[in-house]
């Protein structure tokens, strides 16, 4: 093996290394989608979005229809505005109702679509009206206690 | 008769003591004696190069498909546990965080032991049986600056970059299982890793790792080489306790490194 062929191989095998720990840096910041689909984006306004995270899907009756495009937080109705990508094939509804639904128990959160019955159908940059948030766990417990301490309490056998 | 006895004992019990003490001396004045002879290998980097090439290069088919198939038995396995509780979509932050900081730098830094630290040792320890470390010195070329030390520098080059590439492949491979096999969502297997993988706190602490295997490794490795008694089974002797010896370093300093990068606790 000549000079030129290890250096070649050399440098081959340095320049993979990088490419290895690029690939690793990527996993942290943010990889370009790779869904090459057609999509249009609408958005819908949410009062807590749980644990949804960009990149999750959106899903309509289980089927995976989009993905989250990216989640901001609005600063005048302090409320999450959640973009979302659909892919173009699937048409909705403009009234279709959003559902922030958990998988399983322990599972990831996604967004699910309802559809209503309206004939327009929705458009590139639309806005969901009917929003439904996240559940969360503690303020369902304290829903269930304080219901529980106004019931009138259970009469004591007579004696 | 009984005290006799006892005191062979205890004189080969400080022996051995004395001799793991004195090698171990050897070991770091030859190690401190190496990085002040580096001077030539950083400057004629083409002897580097070609060692990173011996090291490197040729350790990369094991070391990538070794990665693939452990990140692909890391994704049947993960799934087999994660789907019970409903999360199979964790699966890729288990694969991704188990192959950074612990997987990726350990397996490589073993597989790199066996593959290129027993090949350093043998080659220098052969060099030395047929004297031709000797006749370097008779020549007036310092066999630690031209033989020893490209291939110290060329081990520790490639072991980080030989690390990374492990993960890369394992992380892939639990990729090809996980999505394209079992059915996890693509999109939430890649942004839970995202979202859990920090490039600080995982993945430079996984380079950190590999780093310091690679000075281990290589060190143990040229080091053995040199010292190896110039014999056919002194050379065969100083190539296992190579493997031996920088696998269980591995071991142990990555224990070491866990217990001071992950016992924070702010993650």
């Amino acid at each position: 093996m000549n000079r030129s062929m290890i250096d070649l191989w050399v440098g081959i095998f340095v320049a993979a290394g990088f490419a290895g720990l690029l690939f690793l840096a990527l996993k942290v910041g943010n990889l370009a989608s790779f869904s090459t689909a057609d999509t249009y984006q609408v958005n819908a306004k949410f009062a807590n979005i749980g644990g949804l995270k960009e990149r999750g899907p959106v899903k309509s009756a289980g089927v995976v229809v989009g993905r989250v495009a990216s989640i901001r937080f609005d600063g005048e109705t302090y409320e999450a505005i959640v973009n979302m990508n659909l892919e173009a094939k699937f048409q909705f509804p403009r009234d279709t109702t959003a559902k922030i639904l958990t998988s399983g128990i322990l599972g990831e959160q996604y967004v699910g679509l309802e559809a209503g019955g309206d004939g327009v159908m929705l458009k590139n940059g639309d806005r969901l009206r009917l929003t439904q948030s996240a559940v969360v766990l503690e303020n369902l417990i304290s829903q269930f206690l304080f219901s529980k301490a106004a019931e009138p309490p259970a009469k004591e056998p007579a004696k | 008769m009984l005290i006799g006895a006892l005191r062979a004992r205890m004189e080969r019990l400080g022996g051995t003591v004395t001799s793991a003490v004195w090698r171990l001396g050897f070991a770091s004045r030859f190690l401190f004696y190496l990085c002040l002879h580096s001077g030539t290998a950083l400057r004629r980097f083409r002897l580097t190069i070609a060692q990173i090439y011996f090291a490197g290069v040729l350790s990369l088919v094991i070391i990538l498909v070794s990665g693939l198939f452990v990140g692909m038995v890391l994704a049947l396995q993960g799934y087999e546990t994660l789907q019970r509780f409903g999360a199979s979509e964790s699966l890729g932050v288990l694969v991704a965080l188990s192959l950074v900081r612990e997987l990726g730098p350990v397996v490589a830094g073993l597989l790199f032991a066996s593959r290129a630290g027993s090949a350093i040792t043998a080659e220098i320890g052969l060099m030395k049986a047929t004297e031709q470390i000797s006749a370097m010195e008779m020549m007036a070329v310092d066999p630690i600056a031209r033989v020893v030390a490209p291939r110290f520098w060329g081990g520790v080059i490639s072991m980080p970059l030989l690390a990374a590439l492990f993960s890369a492949a394992g992380i892939f491979g639990g990729y090809l299982v996980g999505v394209q096999l079992i059915g996890v969502d693509a999109g939430a297997f890649w942004s839970q890793m995202q979202a859990a993988v920090d490039w600080n706190h995982d993945i430079m602490n996984g380079v950190i790792k590999s780093v310091v295997f690679g000075v281990a490794v290589t060190w143990i490795a040229v080091f053995e080489g040199y010292d190896a008694p110039p014999t056919a089974e002194g050379v065969s002797r100083a190539t296992t306790r190579t493997v031996v010896t920088s696998s269980l370093a591995i071991l142990a300093l990555d224990f070491v490194l866990t217990a001071l990068m992950f016992t924070g606790g702010n993650h």
